[in-house]
């Protein structure tokens, strides 16, 4: 398999920003791919499949984060997490549950 | 941010009274509250919160720490409180082994962009192989307090 490196842009549009579930979804579907995944928020690097590293990011929305793909499915993998952006982690199940009932 | 910024150093229990997850987060925000001057009312209805939050996605990170957190309309500023059990709690980690150090969070419901410079605070020190050691021997709320100001000053 051929070593491949793809990079991307995105920004992060939920309005709760980049918390812990979010994170989450970004950590496990990072996890279903072979290559090595880093995501940059100014000078911090992340490692996109470790869960502490990922919320350290503290992505708050409006963030601009730079995802970099290294490996044999680099190109599939930076597909998957672009939509998983794009589409706001699925509309962000928070704002569904009622996380500020109270 | 530094961890002695966000969390409530006075509330800090350096041996939980239990072992069991939902009892822990309750004992917390017990502990928490009676510290910032929390209703007895918001109390009860933020412990109920951060469980119904806990139950729908674990908290428990791995590596023995867990950080349950809510965002509730009573709460002004982030607030944190440490919780450590020598025994260890069962918490539905990702890794599925027991909790050793518990960071309750509890932020306002209207600033999610503070809500997550106190997670980059607490994420920060928690990855720090040292700070999650010290917390883990932590037998004394004081012991527990060294170790974050250790942290904070470590992160300068």
């Amino acid at each position: 398999m051929s070593e491949q490196t793809y990079e991307i842009e995105i920004e992060i549009r939920n309005p709760e920003g980049l918390h812990m579930r979010p994170a989450m979804q970004f950590v496990d579907l990072a996890n279903s791919f072979e290559s090595n995944i880093s995501v940059g928020h100014q000078d911090v690097s992340a490692d996109a499949k470790s869960i502490m590293q990922m919320t350290m990011l503290a992505a708050t929305c409006g963030t601009r984060l730079k995802i970099t793909a290294v490996g044999s499915d680099a190109d599939l993998a930076i597909e998957a997490l672009r939509d998983l952006v794009d589409n706001k982690f699925m509309d962000d199940p928070d704002l569904a549950v009622g996380e500020k009932e109270g | 941010m530094k961890l002695a910024d966000v969390i409530c150093q006075d509330a800090i229990i350096a041996q939980l009274g239990s072992g069991e997850r939902d009892a822990v987060i309750e004992e917390l925000v017990q502990s928490l509250g009676g510290h910032i001057k929390m209703k007895a009312a918001d109390v009860k209805a933020l412990a109920k919160a951060v469980i119904k939050r806990e139950n729908e996605a674990s908290t428990g990170i791995g590596k023995g720490v867990a950080v349950p957190h809510v965002k509730h309309k009573s709460i002004r500023e982030p607030v944190a409180v440490i919780g450590c059990s020598q025994e260890g709690i069962g918490f539905a980690s990702l890794d599925k082994q027991p909790v050793y150090s518990v960071f309750l969070l509890l932020s306002p419901a209207s600033n999610p962009d503070k809500h997550l410079q106190a997670m980059e605070t607490i994420f920060k020190n928690l990855q720090k192989d040292d700070f999650r050691r010290f917390l883990r021997q932590a037998r004394t709320p004081e012991a527990i307090i060294e170790a974050i100001k250790d942290a904070d000053d470590d992160s300068n």
